[in-house]
């Protein structure tokens, strides 16, 4: 195998310029949302009192999730040594800092006061998984700082192992914590289950890596660096293995909950005649999210490989994003049971199923997150060497034939 | 000193302690200062937020605040409660019931095999465990050591995960601006708010202001006292009747408690 050169993208071009100005665009759009969400009270948004995580957090528990899996990439590479992987773990590492800032500057813009976060950074209520959180993610965004930094500099390579290992775990635990903020609601059928923290796991692998297929692919288009078949042959297996992961703790998921005689009442709701989230259940987190993308992974023949993978990344993340609303809003739209068995009214919306229709500044909030994330991407590869020169075949698979003719 | 602890007004209460009239005389200079809501309560906490926690504190926690509420004489359709909850503490809808926040409300539940059918004002229910305060990050969701469970309106970034947490939906966010706010229960748009019990009226022993309607034109369903003080009558009515707490499966023990449920 030829020695890796890594090299920052030229990145002095229109349609960089372009690229950049549009994603900058979309976080001052986010930043406008925010504004005006803050000036007006939330009123404004789709977020009522009964659904009181909207649009915003799917946006935001997505990235997040999507960050820790995002990881993976290097955590195969270094923790569990596939030399195939180890070109890409860098790229790994700026996807996971670049897709939580995302997700958590949401969480932020859409508070009550964003303007106390000084306060949230003083006074901490270690009995609060939300608390713990935070330190999580901060630390996380440190370990795989330290961990890029180490496989950057020569002289510290033989320590980057170590710190991939070290973020390998804290990834677990952080994916762990970030289900834990649902799977401790004890109060809310939807999420009363000791599955959310495997799910939330297996959620990530599969949504960080279609996130980090997805931006590998574009960039190499973009900037014309050569992309072979193995790294994505490899990957799109990879990643079918993921989806198939979810679909399984999902059944189980649901099986379980339907078990459990006191939950059967979510369960119908989300599966028979929760209206858009049934659909959106149905169609797009089993369909689009799940079985779609397995038969493309598997079934894409070879000369179309690339195009079948990036299709079917694009549908993991859409099916992804399908799975949060029907978990977020569809559980919270499911009335709580206060008592148990009887018919319930109120001027409340007590024993009701709730409304929510996203509003404008919501998803501009949200996709002014995934915007940030792009920027810091884009920002992050113009100015250091995250990204091999070239991928082809010969040049990272060291078990490639030399069928190319290519020495 | 003579001190109400509850609706009876036969109770004495000899360990009243001083330090709770000074909470109210906090409150009460927070109220003068408090010409322009939202800005000036900022303004307040930020130069003596210790102090206001030191005076939560100084509560005693050999009292527990609590409610019996007896369904036997809460009609359906009478609400002197819940309008006299928002007349004490300054509640205004909007004309938008989806976001309107509700401290108290009138519950009607049916059983549907038999078809018999009751009424009930739902509360905060001040919980013993109340979850609202061990997912709340920054601490904001606290409960004074005599039990009843409020929000330091001035810690509380609006995240909204204790009203993920509440299992009886007893929190309301503040979705808009507010105007007119009552100085002693202030609040603030973009925080999280629910029933204080009044608060401000128990540390000036006076009663909750929905108990004192429910008894002076409803049908004085509600009984407010102490409920570690065996001789109050809260205290001698749940130990010679059965009564429910809501959700009791889940453990959190809340303080107000139904009769004839
Ligand atoms: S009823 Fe809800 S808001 Fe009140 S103490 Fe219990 S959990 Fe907290
Ligand atoms: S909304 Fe306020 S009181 Fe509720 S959990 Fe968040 S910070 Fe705490």
């Amino acid at each position: 195998m030829k020695r890796i050169i890594y090299s920052e993208i030229d990145g002095n071009s229109k349609p960089f310029y372009a690229l950049a100005a549009l994603l900058g665009a979309f976080v001052l759009a986010a930043l406008a949302s925010a504004f005006y969400m803050e000036h007006y009270g939330h009123y404004v948004t789709g977020m009522n009192n009964q659904v009181v995580w909207g649009m915003p957090h799917v946006f935001a528990f997505f990235l997040i999730i999507a960050s820790s899996g995002a990881l993976n990439v290097a955590s195969i590479g270094t923790v569990f040594g596939k030399k195939i992987y180890k070109p890409l773990g860098r790229l790994s590492g700026l996807l996971a800092i670049a897709l939580l800032l995302g997700g958590l500057t949401i969480l932020v813009l859409d508070l009550g006061r964003p303007d106390r976060l000084i306060v949230a950074m003083l006074n901490y209520n270690f009995k609060s998984i939300f608390a713990w959180n935070i330190f999580l993610y901060v630390g996380f965004i440190a370990v795989i700082a330290l961990y890029v930094w180490l496989q950057m500099e020569r002289r510290m390579n033989r320590f980057a192992r170590l710190a991939g290992t070290l973020a390998f775990f804290w990834r677990l635990v952080l994916t762990t914590g970030t289900g834990s903020i649902l799977g401790f609601l004890v109060a809310r059928e939807a999420y009363d289950s000791a599955i959310m923290a495997p799910l939330f796991i297996a959620m990530s692998f599969s949504f960080g890596l279609a996130a980090y297929l997805l931006v590998l692919m574009a960039i190499c288009r973009g900037t014309g660096r050569e992309l072979g078949d193995t790294v994505i042959l490899r990957m799109g297996r990879l990643l079918g293995v993921f989806v198939g992961s979810v679909l399984y703790l999902t059944a189980i998921q649901h099986l379980a909950n339907i078990y459990a005689a006191q939950h059967a009442g979510v369960e119908r709701f989300i599966l028979l005649d929760g209206g858009i989230f049934t659909s959106l259940f149905w169609i797009g987190q089993v369909f689009i999210g799940g079985l779609l993308p397995l038969l493309l992974v598997y079934r894409t023949p070879k000369q179309n490989l690339q195009r079948g993978v990036a299709i079917a990344s694009a549908l993991v993340i859409a099916g992804g994003f399908a799975q949060l609303y029907v978990l977020i809003v569809g559980g919270q739209s499911y009335p709580l049971n206060l008592f148990p068995g009887m018919e319930v009214s109120s001027s409340f919306f007590d024993g009701a199923v709730a409304t929510y229709a996203p509003s404008l500044p919501e998803v501009g909030l949200g996709l002014g997150g995934v915007a940030l994330a792009g920027l810091i991407i884009l920002v992050g590869i113009k100015v250091l060497r995250f990204l091999p020169t070239t991928l082809a075949n010969a040049a990272i698979d060291p078990h490639h034939e030399v069928t190319t003719g290519r020495p | 000193m003579s001190r109400k602890t509850d609706n009876t007004q036969t109770q004495e209460s000899p360990d009243f302690d001083p330090q709770r009239r000074s909470f109210l005389g906090a409150m009460a200079t927070a109220a003068g200062l408090t010409l322009a809501p939202g800005v000036i309560l900022y303004s307040i906490t930020k130069s003596q937020p210790t102090e206001a926690r030191e005076l939560y504190a100084a509560v005693s926690s050999d009292v527990r605040w609590g409610m019996l509420i007896d369904l036997g004489r809460c009609e359906s359709g009478c609400d002197d409660c819940v309008s006299a909850c928002a007349k004490e503490n300054g509640l205004r809808g909007h004309g938008r019931p989806t976001t309107d926040a509700q401290w108290i409300r009138k519950v009607d539940i049916k059983d549907p095999q038999t078809g018999n059918s009751k009424s009930l004002p739902m509360l905060c229910q001040h919980c013993e465990n109340p979850p609202c305060v061990d997912v709340c990050p920054t601490g904001a969701s606290f409960k004074r050591a005599d039990g009843i469970v409020l929000v330091d309106k001035h810690t509380c970034i609006g995240c909204r995960y204790c009203m993920m947490a509440c299992p009886y939906k007893a929190r309301s966010f503040v979705h808009e601006v507010l105007e007119d706010q009552k100085s002693f229960a202030p609040r603030g748009k973009g925080t999280v708010e629910s029933c204080t019990l009044c608060v401000h009226r128990i540390d000036s022993d006076r009663l909750p202001a929905c108990v004192e309607a429910c008894s002076d034109t409803g049908g004085g369903a509600m009984l407010f006292g102490d409920l570690n003080n065996p001789d109050s009558e809260i205290s001698k009515r749940v130990a010679k009747y059965a009564s429910q707490q809501i959700r009791a499966d889940l453990g959190l023990k809340p303080g107000i408690r139904y009769r004839n449920l």
